[in-house]
């Protein structure tokens, strides 16, 4: 994937919400126009952007061609929960810690009474 | 070994659970005592939080800020709704990144377990909208590890050529 495009693609606010869009499913060019006050080929000149930077594919149906997000769109979600998971892993072992801390306290002060 | 669990439920849902070696109470403490929060709640290695509001009753306010100490840094915003102690905090929350993500909806649960206790923490995945943009900060986390991974091979090029010469 080219990051350069994949970041100038991101950064207009119609691709990403067409990336939103993508992110429930399949869809052709005409259900993405729907909710848009542009033209279709405004939307497929979008698409086009989106499609150069690897954010997107296509295949073909009949006279359709649905969009679906890329495999390497999906990675990059993927990328952010596992980001998620290792800060909360590191959270959990530091708790542990401040956890026997407590109970080490606890424990001093019932002695001492 | 890892003991965290972190899943995503349906459309809408991450779902983590931990089990940590401490009473419901114990856990439950410190998760809303400031001055125990600001020791664990810290993500990556190198981040400090300097400020940390944190009024645990219905409708009480949280705030969290966050720095690295260079000179990056971020804050949260939340609004307590319900705290049943020791067993339950449902709260709402928000990052500033600076523009805030839409709030995110987060129930925890502290069940007993032997000795221990059994943590649920229930968060609502972002809408589709933060989603897509999120695929923007992804790609740029894994910029972050190309550059790492880049240094690492030049600085062992470095180390090959002084020992070749």
């Amino acid at each position: 994937m080219d990051l350069n495009a994949a970041f100038s693609a991101v950064a207009d606010p119609t691709r990403r919400a067409i990336l939103a869009r993508l992110a429930h499913g399949e869809a052709t060019v005409t259900e993405l126009a729907g909710p848009f006050q542009i033209t279709q080929p405004a939307i497929s000149q979008h698409l086009k952007v989106l499609e150069d930077a690897g954010l997107i594919s296509s295949r073909v149906v009949g006279t359709k061609r649905p969009r679906r997000l890329s495999k390497s769109a999906i990675d990059a979600m993927d990328h952010w929960l596992v980001m998620l998971r290792n800060a909360l892993e590191k959270n959990y072992e530091r708790l542990d810690e401040v956890l026997a801390a407590m109970e080490q306290t606890k424990k001093t002060t019932k002695e001492m009474k | 070994m890892s003991k965290l669990s972190l899943k995503t439920e349906g459309e809408k849902y991450v779902v983590v659970t931990r089990r940590f070696n401490a009473s419901p109470a114990a856990v439950y403490r410190a998760h809303i005592d400031p001055e125990l929060i600001q020791q664990w709640m810290l993500g990556p290695e190198g981040w400090s939080m300097p400020v940390c509001i944190n009024d645990a009753r219905p409708g009480g306010k949280i705030r969290y800020e966050w720095s690295n100490g260079k000179g990056a840094g971020f804050h949260l915003t939340g609004e307590f709704v319900e705290l049943v102690p020791p067993n339950k905090i449902v709260h709402v929350e928000r990052m500033h990144l600076p523009d805030p993500t839409p709030d995110n909806h987060i129930e925890t649960t502290f069940e007993p377990d032997g000795e221990g206790t059994f943590m649920t923490m229930r968060m609502t995945l972002p809408d589709a909208q933060t989603r897509a943009a999120m695929l923007a900060t992804g790609m740029e986390g894994g910029m972050e590890t190309s550059y790492v991974r880049l240094e690492n091979m030049i600085s062992a090029n470095a180390e090959l050529n002084k020992m070749a010469s």
